[in-house]
Formats: C-alpha cells, sequence, structure tokens
C-alpha cells in the first residue's frame, strides 16, 4: 500500500512539471491565457449512447464560442455513492439502455477529435473488473488521458499506480474538507496532473452558493503542495459561481448543471436536443474568462 | 480467551479482501472511528456499561438448547441452537448496535443513520437511539418498505425517521449508498451505523467484536455442558455478522469447522439467489473487497432470497477470507430447503425461526445426514446460531404454506 504517513511538503523545483501529466499541462494553458480551466462532467450512455457522443462535442463547442477544456466522461454505475440525484438518474437511466464500460473508449475518441482532454471518472469495480492493467492500456490508446477515482484513494491504489505509469496515464485523486495535512500532502504526491478538492462536504449536485470551504481546502492545498494544480468540483452551477471558483482554482468542475437540462430535454420529449446544453456551457466557459 | 487472530492489517484487509473504497470525505470519519473503538474497548467504563446493557437490557447471556427431536431428522447428529432470538428485539442485531450506539455517545456524535433490508436492523437501531437519546434516521428501499410495513411503523413509534430509498434496485444495497450519501454530508455529528460484518474498514472488524458475545458465550456453554468443543458451529450468511460472531471464538480451534450457510433463493443456475461466495465473484462493494454478485461489466447483480435479511450482494470480507483461505466452508441453501427446515424445527421442537437462521438450520440438517453417510461412527455435535426469531416472518410463511389464517374448522353459533 502507499505509504499516507509520509508527511513532507512538495516542494521540489520543476515538480510541477513533471507531475502535471496530460491534464495539468491543459491546466496551464489556459492558465497562460490567464484563467482558470473548465472540465465538464457528462455520463456516457445519456440519453444514449451516440447522443451522449453528440452532448460531450458540444461540451467542447457549444456554439461560435469557446466550451471546456476538459471532459469528465463519466462512466455510469449501479452503486455511486458519491452521487447526488440528478447524476444517479442519468446514470441509471443509462444503464437500463444498455450502456457498456467499453463505450467510454468511444466517448474518449469523440472528446479528443473534439479538441478537448479526455479524462474518465470511474467508480473503481467497474476498472477492477475490467482488469487495471488492460483499462489503462485501452484506454491510453483511445487517447485518454487519466482517471478520476471517487472510491479509490491513494491507500489502496498501488494496481493502479503501476498501470498508469506503464501506460501514461493521470491519477486524479479527491482530498476534501475533512482530509489531514499528512493525508493532503501524500493525495497531492500520489496525484498526476492535478488534484481533485471537492469543495463541499456531500454528494455531487448544483447548489445555490458555493462552498466557504473550498477557498479554504485550496489554501491548504497551496501550502502543503505548492506546487500542484488543483481544480474544485461538488456545487458549481453558473458562470458566475465559475467565476468566483476560478478566481483561486486552476480549473473549474461541473457535472450536475451540464446534466439538469439534458433530463429537462428527455421530459419534455426531446431528448437530442442540445441547445439548453450548450448554453450553461457558453455561460460557464464565459465565466471563467471573466475572473 | 484465545491469542488474537492476526487479521485484519492496519487498513482493514484479510488477505487480498476487505480494505477501503470510500470518499476521501470519509477517510477522517474511519480513522476517527478506528481510534475510538480501540480506546473504547480498553476502557474498562464502557466495556463494562456495554456489559451491564447486554445483561441488562437485552438479556443475556442467552441460552443454548439441545433440539433432539429436530436431531433425529439428521443422521447421527446432535443439534444444538445458540438463542441469539431470545434477545431484546428479537434477533443477534441488538449486540452490535448497544455496541456501536454507545460508541457514537462516546464520540460525541448524537445522530445515528442506518441502513435496513427487512427492518431487524433499522429497528435494532432505533431502539437503541431510544434508549440512549440518540437522533435516528433509517434508510430502508422502496421495495422493502412496502413488504415490510408494520416494521417501518416500529420504528417510527421508536421515534425513528424512516426513508423510503427508491433509487436503484430499491433494496438494502441502495438503502446502504443511501446512508453512505447522508454520510458523506453529515459525518460531523452522525454515526453510520453499519449492521453487518461488511462496508469500509474498521467496520467488519468493529462489527466482529461486538458480535463476538456469540461465540465467547457458547464456546463457555458447550464445553460446560459437554465437557467438549463441538464438531462444528453453523450460521446463515448474508452480510455475515451472526456468523462471524459465531465463528469468532472458534477460528483459532482448528479442530472446530465453521460452516456458512448463503441463500441460494431459486438456485444457482437460475441467477436468483445471493449467495455471493457461492455463486459471485471477487470485486469491490460498498467499501470492501469481496465476493459479489455482479455482471461482466463490474455492474452489482440484484439478489434474490426470501429471507430478506439474507438478500445482500456481497458479503462481510472476513468471510470472503476464511472461504477462499480454507478455513471456513460456504454452502447455498434455496429458498425451498429454508422453508422445509423452518417448518421442521417449528413443528418439532417449539421455536419458530426468523427465516435467515431457518437457512443455518437447513445446512445443519443437510451436513448431519451426509456425515451420517461418510463417517457413520461419528455423533457430530453441531452448534446453530438461531439468530432470530420468525414472528416477523409469519405472512411469508403463510405465503409459502398456501395458507390463509382461516381456523380448520368452527363450532358452535347455534
Amino acid at each position: 500500500m502507499t505509504d499516507m504517513r509520509a508527511a513532507e511538503p512538495v516542494k521540489a523545483p520543476g515538480a510541477q512539471l513533471a507531475g502535471a501529466g496530460i491534464s495539468g499541462r491543459r491546466i496551464l494553458a489556459a492558465k497562460a491565457e490567464g484563467r482558470a480551466a473548465l472540465v465538464g462532467y457528462l455520463p456516457v450512455g445519456y440519453p444514449d449512447v451516440d447522443t451522449s457522443l453528440d452532448a460531450m462535442r458540444a461540451l467542447c463547442r457549444p456554439g461560435d464560442g469557446p466550451g471546456v477544456d476538459m471532459v469528465e466522461i463519466g462512466l455510469p454505475y449501479s452503486d455511486p455513492i458519491l452521487d447526488g440525484p440528478v447524476i444517479q438518474r442519468a446514470g441509471t437511466t443509462a444503464l437500463k439502455r444498455g450502456v457498456r464500460t467499453r463505450d467510454v473508449l468511444r466517448a474518449v475518441e469523440a472528446v479528443a477529435e473534439a479538441g478537448a482532454t479526455p479524462l474518465c471518472m470511474t467508480y473503481w469495480n467497474l476498472v477492477d473488473r475490467y482488469g487495471v492493467d488492460a483499462f489503462a492500456r485501452d484506454f491510453a490508446q483511445a487517447g485518454g488521458a487519466g482517471l478520476i477515482t471517487p472510491d479509490l484513494t491513494p491507500d489502496e491504489a498501488e494496481e493502479w499506480m503501476v498501470a498508469s505509469e506503464e501506460h501514461g496515464l493521470d491519477r486524479i485523486f479527491l482530498v476534501s474538507p475533512s482530509s489531514t495535512e499528512e493525508r493532503i500532502i501524500a493525495t497531492a504526491r500520489a496525484c498526476r496532473g492535478w488534484v481533485y478538492a471537492t469543495a463541499v462536504m456531500g454528494v455531487t449536485g448544483a447548489r445555490q452558493r458555493t462552498s466557504s470551504q473550498a477557498p479554504q481546502l485550496v489554501a491548504r492545498l497551496r501550502e502543503l503542495a505548492p506546487d500542484t494544480l488543483v481544480g474544485v468540483g461538488l456545487g458549481v452551477s453558473n458562470g458566475a459561481q465559475a467565476a468566483e471558483v476560478g478566481s483561486f482554482a486552476d480549473a473549474v468542475i461541473v457535472g450536475s448543471a451540464l446534466i439538469k437540462p439534458m433530463l429537462a430535454a428527455e421530459d419534455a420529449g426531446t431528448p437530442a436536443d442540445l441547445s439548453g446544453l450548450r448554453a450553461v456551457v457558453a455561460d460557464l466557459a464565459a465565466g471563467v474568462r471573466s475572473a | 480467551m484465545n491469542e488474537p487472530t492476526t487479521l485484519p492489517d492496519k487498513g482493514g484487509h484479510y488477505g487480498i479482501f476487505g480494505g477501503q473504497y470510500v470518499p476521501e470525505a470519509l477517510n477522517a470519519a474511519l480513522t476517527q472511528l478506528d481510534r475510538e473503538f480501540d480506546l473504547a474497548m480498553a476502557d474498562p467504563a464502557f466495556v463494562a456499561e456495554l456489559n451491564r446493557l447486554r445483561v441488562e437490557y437485552s438479556g443475556r447471556p442467552t441460552p443454548i438448547t439441545e433440539l433432539p427431536r429436530l436431531s433425529a431428522l439428521a443422521g447421527n447428529a446432535r443439534i444444538v441452537v445458540k438463542r441469539e432470538d431470545l434477545n431484546h428485539t428479537g434477533s443477534h442485531k441488538i449486540n452490535n448496535v448497544l455496541g456501536q450506539a454507545l460508541l457514537s455517545k462516546r464520540m460525541g456524535k448524537s445522530r445515528v443513520i442506518a441502513e435496513t433490508g427487512a427492518g431487524q436492523h433499522g429497528v435494532a437501531t432505533a431502539t437503541a437511539a431510544a434508549l440512549l437519546g440518540l437522533e435516528c434516521r433509517v434508510y430502508m428501499g422502496k421495495v422493502d418498505t412496502d413488504r415490510q410495513a408494520l416494521n417501518v411503523a416500529r420504528m417510527q413509534l421508536l421515534g425513528a425517521e424512516v426513508i423510503a430509498v427508491e433509487s436503484g434496485s430499491a433494496t438494502l444495497k441502495d438503502s446502504m449508498n443511501e446512508a453512505m450519501r447522508d454520510w458523506v454530508a453529515s459525518v460531523d455529528d452522525t454515526h453510520y451505523l453499519i449492521g453487518t460484518v461488511a462496508g469500509p474498514h474498521p467496520f467488519p472488524r468493529m462489527v466482529k467484536e461486538f458480535q463476538r458475545v456469540i461465540s465467547t458465550e457458547a464456546r463457555a456453554q458447550l464445553l460446560e455442558r459437554y465437557g467438549e468443543l463441538p464438531y462444528a458451529v453453523a450460521a446463515c450468511v448474508g452480510g455475515g455478522s451472526n456468523a462471524m460472531g459465531m465463528f469468532a471464538d472458534f477460528i483459532d480451534d482448528p479442530e472446530v469447522k465453521l460452516y456458512g450457510f448463503e441463500a441460494e433463493g431459486d438456485g444457482i443456475p437460475t441467477g436468483r439467489h445471493a449467495a455471493s461466495i457461492t455463486g459471485g465473484s471477487i470485486g469491490v462493494l460498498h467499501g470492501m473487497r469481496t465476493y459479489v454478485l455482479q455482471d461482466e461489466d463490474g455492474q452489482t447483480v440484484e439478489s434474490h432470497s426470501i429471507s430478506a435479511g439474507l438478500d445482500y450482494p456481497g458479503v462481510g470480507p472476513e468471510h470472503a477470507w476464511l472461504a477462499a483461505s480454507g478455513r471456513g466452508t460456504y454452502e447455498p441453501v434455496t429458498d425451498a430447503e429454508a422453508m422445509e427446515a423452518f417448518k421442521l424445527i417449528t413443528q418439532t421442537e417449539g421455536i419458530m425461526p426468523a427465516i435467515e437462521s431457518a437457512h443455518g438450520i437447513a445446512g445443519a440438517i443437510r451436513l448431519g445426514r451426509r456425515l451420517a453417510e461418510e463417517q457413520p461412527d461419528l455423533s457430530p455435535l453441531i452448534c446453530v446460531c438461531l439468530s432470530g426469531r420468525g414472528d416477523k416472518d409469519v405472512a411469508s410463511a403463510l405465503k409459502w404454506f398456501d395458507l390463509d389464517g382461516t381456523p380448520d374448522e368452527t363450532v358452535g353459533g347455534f
């Protein structure tokens, strides 16, 4: 197991570039433009696989203006313990309609073709079942940058550390407001790409106001692991909030707020209508550029 | 007391099983729980209070009862049952709940949440919450609240809030997901009181220790009455808490065989079962690596059993380890076998078991018959954990045996 007790701050010069990986370099490119990167989450397979790929393309290019820098492709899972009702509904529907793990590879290709960086957010059993090395191999071959693992911490990640090294993939682990200093340092050290800071103690879902815990958590990360890039997620729902989060984080992560218009389109009997999604993305993309 | 076993390791691993596959947000709470549990068990005041409640409130020690008329149907075996059905609230669940509720108070957490299938663990949790003045919320699958309305009402009468869970398959596993989601957001003032030896470390270890009292008592009672250790101890296995309690003090007695009986539902070939060890494969579910019922992609498959308490698509990681290491033997028992045993023990001994426990009885009868053929000179003493009483299952039994509650005959009324 990875030793989570190692507690020395990460301060090696050049660590930023060495640990930036594929997705970190994308964040650095956004920073060079003087803004935070925008990361959009959508589950593959909702409302069906083909339309979900169209939706991911729409994330990358919502219209004439810019879209997201990275797509966090969600793999629907039967027991998603960190997801709120919006993502649950989309994921459960996708599973009922027959989405498979291997469909993520098509999504990766679609996102890469559209010019954004493809990441995958997945509960660990799906990767475990596919075979950790086989999944890493196929995912990398399709053009994927790395994995975000909500129920895998570095403590249990030995096999994933090896496979991600072998296939050159980024590892994005989560830190939370309740994480100890030792764990923040060790988690940042285990990551490659960036660190996912969960802004609130709670499941995914858009919230009226962003969390006051988020700036504090990012400040702790900057202090304890100064060369680490930080993305903030859980609760961001509009351009104004994206601007606010983008003012202190390196990347802004949005999920439920993107899925809501897709659920609304399905409820209105027009599941392939992505106009609501495009509008939200355009607002968010403008938001991170206004900070 | 036996030598303590060396498992789990510090991370909660039993060989390749167990561990802690949870969101980072829960790590601090699990670390605190692990530490506080050890401190509490080393604190004579905590142990004394737990023992006092076991004796004065729950009615421990529970007796062991030999079943001669049932044993006559089980080859040369002498079947003895450990009477967990005689506990307050009617099952072994109270052993764990009292321990964790006291621990919640000790940690300064004023609210407990729990998942429940049939409602037994929910009722036990609501009971302990009432006793200790804790706020209590119970998550229960919508399918289960519909078929166990009486237990929903019992929990409400005890002052608990009952939340029906409609997500996923709307059964026990989904109520566990929902309780985890609650906990991620409420961990500062809330303890998640898991009802079985499953979930992330330290729950499997902690719940085992709170259930250990079953085998500590049974071992002493058997030695005193029979002057020997049993040939085997046996129990039904869903998540596996009563079985782990029954096994705990015998694990280091190599001559005592450990038998776990899983719910085979309609039969493993039908795919409609809850036998995770016999019919599942290794995966990660609810924070632990263990045997799981899952499809080719790793999506959890819905389990099926006539017994709501065994209707779970995973199993505690130490059971997975006992099975993989060969120390324990796990065999499936179908709905039909369990209900036959339910009828046999009720009508030969006047003990109506929970349908869960009837799986253990069915397995013991089968074991006794098999041993009579294989080793006719042996008269094995088999101690089965009778984990709960059958009152809650009368409606299921009526349906199974095609009874409708009408009298056999009417007299008078001239």
